[in-house]
């Protein structure tokens, strides 16, 4: 059976300093993120002690100047929620904690949107009169710039690399039909937007290879960083970097739950035939350029399929899966959830399209771009679009366009702004969260598997944390409401 | 195409619908949205960026992941 598909989303937001000549992004998103701290209690800082991102899945170690770096230098926080905040590549980024289902990730998907919110507010607060810090959640500066929205699933070790490459690569080409965020135009050199004039992915323009280790250029549909976080003889994390930034809470929800299906199904070798692609990077664009959804792809075996019928194929196989009794691995609950509205979205799509404009990114904005565009006349290269295009991800409340469209929520705003400040019960996070909430001054860092306490006299004592379902809420209350300080937490852990 | 109907399973939702392949169809629900989106339009002038070329111009990010 395939173990449980923790789950989390890293994003990296886009940053605009507005109302100064010389804003530096990096000095921008630290100043966001430490006015929001600041706002908080007490920061405690990440711990860089298991940071390997040079690791590759495939057995091997990348050194040297090519080696991703771990910049520990920079702002980085752990907040009581579990997630950690902080700056990345000159935007600000955060991390949400590690859930235990796809709801979960919308929730507290949603939660770091309100952060990011929250942080505006104070930064803008200390800012001189005329200058305001804005964000951005999305992927592209339409400069062929480009930056992530990225999604982590826990996977048993034992089951091959080579395996996951194969099951999961066409599913990620294809998967764009409904976690597209759409894009006005192509940022490729030399295509026009006469060829592409609406594309339903941010991020297909970007990615040139199958399977690698890189992030920042030359990405790959699968990403090979092999970093667990956890256990490293037991599971891998991976770490999936094709996806869009949604701001529809039903794209995430799909996004990480169908993913997370899908994997557990490639654990128990439960996919139905080879449906490997003959060009998958082409396919990625041709599928993202395609907005018919009519255009056949070449497979590797001979013959040709839509991206919607290998959607339906992988649907077909997953609910098969969830008959013999498999969706326990995602939460049987949200895994029939998630194959209902994952049929619902697929059936959708190819019979009507426009019906999903209120429920995937792609769909709203290209909606609403095409009525504007029909109203006022305009080409689609209009520099009033591409503007359009861009607020459409502005996270101010008032100023979004995506806020504005009214997209079906899956949350209420009460566990979204209760999930800013409190962690998921279901996984390690919660414990991390909760040391946090009452002990944040005993606390000198945390990262994802530890935390370092300092107790007074005695050497700092890290707490492992190596298991990302253990530290549960079921599991840990009871110890935590029987110690009133964290050196009899230690005491009683045995650390 | 009737291999397909077969593999999938329950019936969808829009199966008595008559569908258009050349271009996607407007339903109704697609026409509610549709004038539901000509008052939005309106709204939405309100807010939206003053100088579009400027703002499109000058939003620029270092890459990333």
């Amino acid at each position: 059976m395939a173990i449980r598909k923790v789950c989390g989303i890293e994003t990296e937001y886009g940053i605009v300093l507005r109302g100064t000549a010389d804003a530096n992004p990096m000095a921008a998103s630290s100043m966001l993120i430490n006015a929001y701290v600041a706002s908080l209690q007490r920061k405690v800082d990440w711990d860089f002690e298991d940071e390997t991102p040079g690791n590759d899945a495939r057995g091997y170690r990348l050194e040297g100047p090519a080696a991703p770096e771990v910049e520990t230098h920079l702002v980085n926080a752990v907040l009581t929620n579990g997630a950690r905040y902080y700056v990345d590549h000159a935007h600000p980024e955060l991390s949400t904690p590690e859930c235990s289902d796809a709801r979960q990730a919308v929730v507290w998907d949603k939660a770091a949107e309100r952060i990011l919110v929250a942080s505006m507010r104070a930064a803008n607060a200390t800012l001189p009169e005329g200058q305001e810090v804005v964000v951005y959640k999305n992927n592209s500066d339409r400069k062929a710039n480009s930056y992530g929205c990225h999604e982590n699933y826990l996977v048993a070790r034992s089951v091959p690399f080579g395996r996951i490459v194969a099951g999961i690569t066409p599913f990620f080409v294809t998967r764009q039909l409904f976690t597209g965020a759409g894009k006005v135009g192509s940022e490729v050199p030399g295509v026009s937007t006469a060829e592409v004039p609406f594309q339903l992915s941010q991020r297909a323009d970007f990615f040139e290879e199958e399977v690698g280790l890189e992030t920042t250029l030359k990405r790959p549909i699968v990403n090979t960083r092999d970093e667990p976080h956890c256990d490293a003889q037991r599971y891998r994390r991976l770490h999936v970097i094709v996806g869009d930034a949604n701001c529809s809470e039903v794209a995430t929800f799909l996004k990480v739950g169908t993913t997370a299906l899908v994997l557990s199904m490639i654990e128990d070798g439960e996919l139905g035939r080879d449906l490997t692609l003959a060009a998958p990077v082409a396919a990625l664009r041709q599928v993202s350029y395609d907005l018919e959804l009519t255009r056949v792809l070449a497979l590797a075996g001979g013959g040709t399929i839509s991206a919607l019928d290998l959607q339906w194929e992988y649907l077909t196989w997953a609910r098969k899966y969830a008959d013999a009794g498999g969706l326990d691995s995602v939460g049987e609950e949200v895994g029939a959830e998630v194959l209902r509205r994952w049929e619902a979205v697929l059936t959708a799509l190819e019979t009507d399209p426009m019906a999903l404009a209120t429920t995937l990114d792609w769909v709203a904005k290209y909606q609403l771009l095409s009525a504007y565009r029909e109203r006022d006349g305009l080409s689609w290269d209009a520099p009033r679009l591409a503007a359009m295009d861009l607020q459409y991800h502005d996270l101010r409340p008032g100023r979004s366009l995506a806020e504005r469209l009214h997209l079906e929520r899956l949350t209420t705003e009460e566990e979204v702004v209760s999930a800013m400040t409190e962690p998921p019960p279901t996984t390690r996070a919660w414990f991390r969260g909760k040391c946090l909430q009452r002990w944040a001054p005993q606390i000198v860092a945390a990262n994802w598997d530890s935390m370092v306490f300092d107790v007074g006299s005695d050497p700092l004592r890290r707490v492992p944390m190596m298991e990302p379902l253990k530290g549960s809420a079921d599991m840990v209350d009871g110890l935590l409401e029987e110690c009133t300080n964290p050196a009899e937490l230690l005491r009683r852990l045995g650390t | 195409m009737a291999e397909r109907e077969q593999r999938r399973r329950p019936a969808p939702r829009r199966d008595d619908e008559v569908v258009e392949e050349e271009t996607p169809p407007r339903s109704e629900r697609g026409e509610e949205i549709k004038a539901e989106l000509d008052d939005l339009l309106d709204e939405i002038d309100a807010v939206l960026e003053v100088n579009s070329e400027e703002f499109v111009k000058s939003y620029v990010q270092k890459g990333g992941q």
